[in-house]
């Protein structure tokens, strides 16, 4: 605590003495620029008494200058008619509530009509915001630092330059310090600089991503200008190194789109994958199972209002017990009956999709529920002027990644894991092993629909929750598994991985709509040069 | 086989023409010679019903013939009776000419809404009804004779199958949502105002258009039951049973399916062309991925392998649907989920399975099918 007291101080201080060796060109800044000597001088000064009030504070930074000056900009400083005494004034029921600048303390109320709000104009309001940016930068809080830095550059001269030349001196924040040069550099670039600066300045631009440095390059680029052609040229090719580097962030965005949607295409797909790969099953409910689990979150959040956060996390292991149990109810009521016979049985969960979604509307009505997202999964990553990255499609692509390597851990690792593979490879030599097939077929089907809830839990924070969510999924992630190759979990990774790289790839030259359809087309071409995926599963199962 | 005339047209099938003969002229008699006051009358709207669900039926024939007979499951059936219907209403939408709200000779409502100025080249030519009749039966061909000889080359087969023609279907209806396409967008096409001059409102070109249905149902369940009766019907059942031996045995099993396939989507095509008329609009969404399965299930319902089959389980699951989406609308979608379950599970035959079970059983002869 005190060493921030201590360099706040110390900002100040450095601010002072810049400010005392520019002294010789400020006559006004005379002795006795205290807040008292300020506020007696306030009542009845003119626009110019006024600005050497404001500049006199900013030098001296007494306490309680920063309120002041900041009801100032505001227009909420206001002098009794009766005393010629100087409050910051607030709307109250009964005219004005009165605070005393000096102690900062309320001091009762008063009417309207017994004062006289000091009056601003344009160009004081410009030097009191560039006063207060002035203040902020002595603030601990890098954030802070970083919005007056902004103030200051927007009106930037002589004197702030220099100020903003001493803050970079001592500032830590390698923001603030990439902003302050940068400004300072903008700066240089305006005309009435002699011309080795302003080269100076647009070289070290030169690395810079910010929107405003490529616009007020361009306008140094433009042939039409009439600036110093050497300038200009320096100016062109700093454009072209920054286009470079935005090209190839924008690069870096678009693979990181198409990973958080292939994410979702995984993520979708990958129980798929174990009840389609392991069983030869076409659940087409996988879907609406899907559904089961975005509406576990909403039903989470009703039960614990106000926590977001933990209700999402508590909702992934409910969407999967929920689903994995209604997964086995299906199994066991209606699979079980049509091994053997795929084509049937992708009929009858249809019907069984269907029958969910009405369960659906009726439960929670044909319109989409809201779902709270967490706190840690809104907002935006600026990693720089050219790249953000949204938390959620961040920690979507985390989860997926790590549901993956759950579900591979489960297979290679775990007894159950064993007895599906092995009923996978070879279910009568594995039942003559002693493996009870049935118990095993229940349990991949519960497995791999549990992962649809859980896959639902992270589609709840992707898209509208509503009785629909499933069927816009269903075919993505069938093309998925039959991309990758039934019957194999990496192929299912890098199928749905692929897949949502080559649409955000295509999105910008095609359209959304259209990418898709190519992406559809190329897969119905690539199904008939490999029929089996691009892992087709091998041995005598594979033709069974 | 001892070889009368007609040979192919085995009793069931006999009994079934017979059957929608007879129900053809009943609705007609019910219509136009009981008067409105009676409650045996059936309005027009009644009647339009009907033949959509006639419509709905040769789609259903045409999903059998494959499926039933070839083993082919196609999750994407709708495309092609889409695709049809899409034909025909480029015909009709001609047809208005400067009747419509802009008033445009050539071109259609919609593109003088979007600012075109032109007709786009696949547009020409559809002013002529035998162009549109060709181009109803060409379209849906040509895109099941590429996309069945591209899977059936390389061996796709089952599950990959179906789900590829979901794809397929899916595909389509992206793009045909797509205002750019030419198509109409999500809106597609609708206020048709006559067809081959007869004005789409009057009560009789409805009635003609059901009879029209009618015949061509009657017309297309021939031609299926010629086909399947044949010795290439012969081949391709054997296909459905065992492919690998059929293709060992020396016949060129791609050829067979493609054909079949190819068959049945021209089918398919030809309902949609008449469905369109009688339903007065033609959308994107008709391509849904949702109703070529529930084609599937009709089939489902009424019994694979029968083709009569397929229309009893057009019109059963078509008139329960219209009972329940008017009667208790929140009902329906547990009702169809529930068909789907049980009609796998209990009736692998479907209703004419049962039927025929049950006519066993008693072994009296059979009265009627429908």
């Amino acid at each position: 605590m005190s060493l921030i007291r201590l360099r706040t101080a110390g900002t100040t201080l450095g601010i002072c003495l810049i400010l005392a060796c520019l002294g010789g060109l400020r006559p006004a800044a005379a002795a006795g620029s205290d807040l008292p000597t300020a506020l007696n001088r306030l009542p009845g000064a003119s626009f110019e008494d006024k600005a050497n009030i404001i500049r006199d504070l900013t030098q001296s930074h007494p306490k309680g200058a920063r309120e002041l000056l900041q009801a100032l900009l505001e227009g909420h400083v206001a002098v009794r008619d009766s005393d010629k005494h100087v409050f910051i004034v607030s709307d109250d029921p009964a005219g004005y509530a009165l605070t005393d600048p000096l102690t900062g303390r309320a001091a009762g109320t008063g009417a309207t009509d017994d004062f006289d709000t000091v009056s601003m104009n344009n160009h004081l309001r410009k030097s009191l915001r560039a006063a207060l940016a002035q203040f902020d930068l002595g603030s601990p809080e890098a954030a802070v630092r970083a919005a007056a830095v902004t103030e200051m550059l927007r009106s930037i001269d002589e004197s702030t330059a220099t100020i903003l030349k001493g803050q970079l001196a001592h500032e830590s924040d390698a923001g603030v310090r990439r902003l302050i040069k940068e400004g300072l550099a903008m700066a240089d670039l305006d005309d009435d600089v002699p011309a080795p600066r302003r080269l100076a300045a647009i070289h070290m631009l030169s690395g810079s991503l910010s929107p405003d440095v490529y616009n007020r390059l361009g306008t140094l680029a433009d042939p039409g200008s009439d600036t110093d052609p050497a300038v200009r040229r320096a100016a062109v090719r700093a454009m072209a190194h920054i286009d470079a580097w935005r090209s190839f962030y924008h690069a870096i965005e678009t693979l990181f789109f198409g990973f958080s949607l292939g994410s979702v295409l995984v993520l979708s797909a990958i129980g798929l994958a174990i009840t389609f790969g392991v069983m030869g099953v076409i659940n087409m409910a996988h879907g609406e199972l899907m559904m089961l689990g975005a509406y576990t979150v909403y039903v989470m959040q009703l039960i614990l209002p106000g926590h977001p956060g933990a209700s999402t996390l508590l909702a992934v292991p409910a969407a999967f017990l929920i689903s994995g149990g209604v997964g086995i109810l299906i199994e066991r009521g209606v699979v079980r009956f049509l091994y053997g016979r795929p084509l049937e049985t992708l009929l009858a969960t249809f019907g069984i999709s269907l029958i969910l979604q009405q369960l659906a509307r009726d439960v929670f009505t044909a319109n989409n529920r809201p779902v709270e997202s967490p706190p840690w999964m809104s907002g935006l990553w600026q990693i720089n002027g050219a790249l953000s990255i949204t938390y959620n499609r961040l920690v979507i692509v985390i989860f997926t990644l790590a549901v993956f390597a759950a579900l591979l851990m489960i297979l290679k690792r775990t007894r159950l894991g064993l007895e599906v593979r092995a009923v996978a490879q070879n279910r009568a030599m594995a039942r003559a092993m002693g493996i009870r097939s049935q118990w095993v077929d229940a349990m991949t089907f519960g497995l791999g629909s549990g992962i649809a809830g859980v896959a639902g839990v992270a589609l709840s924070q992707l898209t509208n929750v509503g009785p629909n969510l499933g069927q816009s999924y269903i075919v993505d992630s069938f093309m998925v598994v039959v991309f990758g190759g039934v019957g194999n979990l990496w192929g299912t990774l890098i199928g749905g991985m692929s897949l949502g790289i080559v649409n955000k790839i295509l999105e910008p030259y095609a359209g959304a709509v259209l990418g898709k359809i190519i992406v559809l087309i190329a897969l119905i071409l690539f199904i008939q040069r490999r029929p089996r995926g691009i892992f087709p599963q091998k041995g005598r199962a594979a033709e069974a | 086989m001892r070889a009368p005339r007609l040979a192919w047209l085995d009793r069931q099938g006999r009994v079934f023409l017979l059957v929608l003969a007879v129900m053809t002229a009943l609705v007609l008699v019910l219509n136009i010679a009981v008067p409105a006051a009676s409650s045996l009358h059936l309005s027009t709207y009644t009647v339009g019903l009907l033949g959509k669900y006639m419509c709905y039926a040769m789609l259903a024939m045409a999903v059998d013939l494959i499926w039933g007979y070839c083993g082919i499951l196609s999750l994407g059936h709708s495309a092609f009776f889409t695709l049809g219907g899409y034909a025909m209403g480029m015909y009709l939408m001609r047809e208005i000419g400067s009747r419509g709200v802009y008033g445009d000779p050539v071109l259609p409502d919609f593109m003088v809404f979007l600012n075109w100025k032109t007709l786009p080249w696949y547009w020409h030519g559809f002013n002529l009804f035998w162009f549109a009749a060709l181009m109803v039966m060409l379209v849906p061909g040509v895109l099941a004779l590429v996309f069945g000889w591209l899977a059936f080359r390389s061996r796709v087969t089952g599950v990959y199958l179906s789900i590829i023609t979901q794809a397929l279907t899916y595909a389509l209806m992206l793009a045909f949502f797509r205002n750019d396409m030419g198509f109409g967008g999500n809106n597609g096409f609708t206020d048709f105002k006559d067809i081959l001059g007869f004005d789409l409102t009057h009560e009789t070109t409805h009635l003609t258009l059901f009879l029209v249905t009618a015949v061509m149902l009657g017309l297309s369940y021939g031609v299926c039951r010629y086909i399947v009766s044949s010795r290439a019907g012969r081949v391709i059942r054997a296909i459905r049973d065992a492919e690998s031996r059929a293709r060992f045995i020396g016949f060129r099993v791609e050829s067979y399916k493609l054909w079949a396939f190819v068959f049945s989507a021209v089918l398919a095509g030809i309902a949609g062309s008449l469905y369109v008329p009688q339903v007065g609009i033609i959308n994107p969404s008709e391509f849904q991925p949702v109703n070529s399965i529930e084609v599937v299930i009709w089939v489902a319902v009424g019994g694979r392998g029968t083709l009569y089959g397929a229309v009893v389980g057009a019109l059963l699951v078509n008139l329960a649907k219209t009972f329940f989406t008017s009667a208790l609308p929140e009902l329906w979608l547990y009702a169809l989920g529930a068909l789907f379950v049980l009609v796998t599970l209990f009736l692998p035959r479907g209703v004419m399975g049962l039927a025929g079970h049950f006519k066993r059983r008693h072994s009296r002869p059979a009265a009627g099918v429908a």
